[in-house]
């Protein structure tokens, strides 16, 4: 007994390990790929080399990072079997064709046209190496839409029944794939996607308007990016909002946990803003609540009576301290991202986005808010179903492999030794290229004297001599 | 009459898993070579010839991996934990060398530790893969719809052999393929390796050919029983006329044929397991019927491959046309 409670626990920190890692890059990729298409699309809309040079730039970062992204969800494929057998026999026939369809739609999509995206320009012009590109880009939706499906299905079992075997078989593929909360999530995701990449890409120009590098690259990418915040972060903040109102129809305890509501509230329950959650004596200890908001909020009624995880038998409650603090660290940031987003409205306005160091230096810091958001998201969301894999239908403790604990956490320790070297070196790399931003090609005149004095710098004329010899390529 | 989609679906995923062999076969093998190989200018062409193309072959083993949770659950879930160190060790080393794709290019200081990644990792992988074949062949023990045996069963001398068989046999796809695709000094040498490699294959191929049917009984009566005994003699012939095109294609300098001939060797060893195994997904005791998933799983995912199958190939090949040819040493994007 002892020893399988412990091989349970290592699988679970293994998979929460691996497919926290893995998550990282492709909130990065899909952000990014569907960027490196727009650059694309303009530079051949206004054969402007700008655009190009930036395609160029964040191509290369691309290549890294979507890298890293394969090898670490290649591992995520075998570990359902690897560590999760008996959920993957029960579950596969429901869940197997939906990522069977990921490989066969998003998959070979992706990595079919990756290296004419990466190698091809010369080879196949301007316009199929565009095509090339969206299809990439395309590809990381498709990916997120159908894995998201799967992930959802988890979380809001819908259109499947039982066989005598005790599997999980589809009975609807309609009520499989759009079950309750998979719209909900989807869009939440891929905004959460762009909104990453936003956010680094805003922090890479602002750090080179600081250092002013490349004042007219960095200016484009730096715009494009606020722009990104400035709608997306309120769309993001309302999408989130649908989402737990969607949670509270489908998984209450979740809700209960992620606003630490231990004790029901029959009249009115109050927004906990802050506190330690106390498991062992439900409650929050020194809460900074504000009355009744929570049932403003959830039920769009100051008096309306809200139940707590005391109508819910206590073997089934997901953790609360966890789900309490990622859920406040995503809002948080969402609404720090929303505020950077109306700042760069503001300086705009007055003309002086491309000069506040303030508002560039908050950029900078924000740039890798995104990836924080997400994993707290992630971990609100999944840490939130517990005790299950599958919301009222399998238990986690049911559904793990028959594997000796020795041999799982002998797996934990390489993966995690692995993953932080590889992808540490990775992360490394992203940020030096990142830093190398060659100087502008051409003196920018609206940089006044600062630049005239200048001599042109050697990267300069390389990346000049390169454009040249690229748009020989651009009329055909 | 019913269609019998499990057969259908065993055929769909050996035909993944086939073409992910070969083809991530070779893209393993330059990693494999590369300790022959100390230029780095070599390097750098062995690297880029197949760069533009590793990732989509590498996607045939995620649709066999995915695959297989789809349409036989049982088969994914007793053979993963059967085989869990192996797998392990070959996700381990396909991380290694697929980040060794991008960051090689990145740094000097550091190259070294990458091309050591490179090539370490693929001959882990296909070593580990070499291993999870030879413990498939000797047959896992189920109980109860799940891996009944120990975290160490996979380990034997016969899987062993197998280990070092596939490694040899990625050597020889790798070495064939440098042959096609490069010039000069680099593809001499790549054919003086080949011409080993591929005496080693056919040794390596036969020793675990002669293993097999004695591992178990069901094996030997299918490969001397009557009708089957047929393949004993119609495989074995087939092998011997891949190998001599494979040495007469070296020796006559010719480009593609050796590749070609290698490949053939490959789906020849192939069907030969394949043989030995039907009808099982698992030997000794689950069969395909056993371990396939409900029609209803079964028919949704065939739509959609009978559909996508057909275009993957097509872009693939496009693929593969963009970047025909030699590499030229000076070109890509680094
Ligand atoms: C919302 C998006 C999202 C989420 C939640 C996941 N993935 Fe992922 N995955 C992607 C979005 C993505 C992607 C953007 O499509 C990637 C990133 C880099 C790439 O090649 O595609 C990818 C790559 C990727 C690959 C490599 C594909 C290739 O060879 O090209 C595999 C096998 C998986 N993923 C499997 C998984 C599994 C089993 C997950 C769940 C546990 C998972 N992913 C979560
Ligand atoms: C990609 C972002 C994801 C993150 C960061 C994430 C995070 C986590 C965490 C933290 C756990 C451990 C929960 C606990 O033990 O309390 C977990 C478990 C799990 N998640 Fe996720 N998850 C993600 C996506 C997914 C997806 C897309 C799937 C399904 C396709 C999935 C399936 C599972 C399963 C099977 C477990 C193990 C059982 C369990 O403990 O619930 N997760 N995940
Ligand atoms: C302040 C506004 C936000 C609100 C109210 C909000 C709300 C929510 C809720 C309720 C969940 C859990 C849903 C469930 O599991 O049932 C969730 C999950 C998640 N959030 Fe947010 N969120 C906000 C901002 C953000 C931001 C800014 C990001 C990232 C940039 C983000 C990324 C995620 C991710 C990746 C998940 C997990 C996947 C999913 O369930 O959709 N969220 N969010």
């Amino acid at each position: 007994m002892f020893d399988s409670f412990d091989a349970t626990l290592l699988a679970r920190i293994q998979f929460a390990f691996t497919v926290s890692f893995h998550i990282i890059f492709p909130a990065f990729s899909i952000g990014l790929a569907s960027y490196l298409a727009v650059l694309e699309a303009l530079w051949l809309w206004k054969k402007d080399q700008v655009y190009m040079d930036l395609f160029n730039f964040w191509k290369t970062i691309f290549a890294v990072a979507f890298g890293m992204g394969v090898v670490s969800g290649i591992v995520m494929s075998y570990q359902f079997g690897t560590n999760w057998s008996v959920f993957s026999d029960k579950a596969g026939p429901v869940i197997g064709p939906l990522m069977g369809y990921e490989v066969l739609t998003a998959f070979f999509l992706e990595a079919g046209f990756l290296g004419v995206m990466l190698f091809g320009l010369h080879r196949v012009g301007p316009r199929l190496h565009f095509l090339a590109t969206f299809m990439v880009a395309f590809g990381t939706l498709i990916s997120a839409t159908w894995i998201l499906a799967v992930n959802s299905w988890m979380q809001t079992p819908a259109g499947f029944g039982v066989n005598e075997a005790g599997q999980f078989i589809p009975i609807d593929w309609w009520k499989v794939i759009f079950n309750p909360s998979f719209p909900y999530r989807l869009v939440h995701m891929v905004l959460a996607a762009y909104l990453t990449t936003a956010f680094v890409v805003g922090a890479v120009g602002a750090w080179h308007l600081l250092k002013n590098t490349a004042p007219r690259r960095s200016r484009t990418m730096f715009s494009m990016a606020m722009w990104m915040a400035t709608i997306v972060a309120p769309i993001q903040i309302l999408a989130g909002d649908f989402h737990g109102l969607n949670t509270l129809e489908h998984q209450p305890a979740k809700v209960m946990a992620m606003e630490g509501h231990y004790q029901s509230h029959l009249q009115g329950a109050p927004l906990i803003l802050f506190g330690l959650p106390n498991s062992a004596e439900k409650r929050v200890d020194y809460a900074i609540e504000i009355p009744k908001l929570s049932s403003l909020i959830l039920k769009h009624d100051l008096d309306a009576p809200l139940s707590g995880l005391d109508t819910i038998p206590e073997n089934l409650h997901p953790p609360v301290a966890v789900v309490f603090w990622s859920f406040r660290v995503m809002v948080g940031l969402g609404f720090a991202m929303l505020g950077i987003g109306l700042w760069s409205l503001w300086c705009r306005s007055k003309g002086t986005l491309d000069s506040s160091d303030r508002l560039h230096r908050a950029a900078v810091l924000m740039g890798p808010s995104g990836f924080v958001a997400v994993l707290a998201g992630w971990i609100t969301t999944e840490v939130g179903r517990q005790p299950y894999t599958i919301y009222g239908q399998l238990l986690t403790a049911n559904s793990i492999s028959p594997i000796a604990a020795p041999a799982v956490a002998a797996s934990l320790i390489a993966f995690i030794i692995v993953y932080f070297l590889v992808f540490g070196a990775g992360t490394f790399y992203i940020l030096r290229l990142m830093k190398r931003l060659p100087r502008d090609p051409m003196p920018d005149l609206e940089d006044g004297p600062i630049r005239t004095s200048g001599i042109m710098p050697g990267p300069a004329a390389g990346a000049h001599a390169g454009s040249a010899h690229r748009s020989t390529h651009h009329g055909h | 009459m019913a269609i019998d989609l499990p057969f259908i679906w065993a055929a769909i995923i050996a035909f993944a898993v086939l073409a992910y062999v070969i083809l991530d076969g070779f893209d393993l093998g330059i990693g494999i070579l590369f300790p022959f190989f100390p230029e780095k200018r070599d390097r750098d062409v062995m690297m880029n010839s197949v760069a533009p193309v590793w990732d989509g072959n590498e996607t045939w083993l995620v649709l066999g991996g995915g695959g297989l949770l789809a349409v036989f659950p049982l088969a994914y879930s007793i053979i993963l934990p059967a085989l869990y160190a192996p797998i392990i060790a070959m996700l381990l080393g396909l991380i290694f060398r697929g980040v060794a794709f991008e960051y090689r290019w990145r740094t000097k200081r550091g190259e070294f530790l990458w091309n050591w990644a490179f090539a370490g990792g693929s001959a882990l992988a296909a070593f580990s893969q070499g291993i999870a074949l030879g413990a498939l062949v000797q047959g896992i023990p189920v109980v109860n719809r799940a891996y009944a045996g120990s975290w160490w069963d996979w380990l034997t001398p016969f899987s062993i052999a197998t280990g070092f068989a596939i490694l040899i046999g990625y050597a020889l796809l790798g070495s064939t393929w440098l042959i096609m695709k490069t010039t000069g000094a680099l593809a001499e040498k790549a054919r003086r390796i080949a011409l080993r490699t591929c005496f080693a294959t056919i040794a390596a191929m036969g020793i675990v050919s002669l293993w097999t049917p004695f591992l178990k009984p069901q094996y030997l009566e299918r490969w001397f029983g009557w009708p089957t005994a047929i393949f004993s003699v119609i495989v074995p012939a087939l092998v011997l006329g891949c190998f001599a095109l494979l040495v007469t294609g070296i020796r006559g300098k010719r480009d593609a044929q050796p590749f070609l001939a290698a490949l053939g060797l490959f789906v020849l060893g192939y069907a030969g397991i394949g043989i030995s195994f039907y009808p099982f997904m698992v030997p000794p005791s689950v069969t395909i019927w056993d371990a396939a998933a409900p029609d209803a799983s079964l028919s949704f995912l065939l739509v959609g491959a009978l559909v996508l199958v057909p275009i993957i190939l097509i872009y693939t090949v496009y693929a593969y046309w963009v970047f025909r040819g030699k590499v030229d040493p000076e070109e890509g994007y680094h």
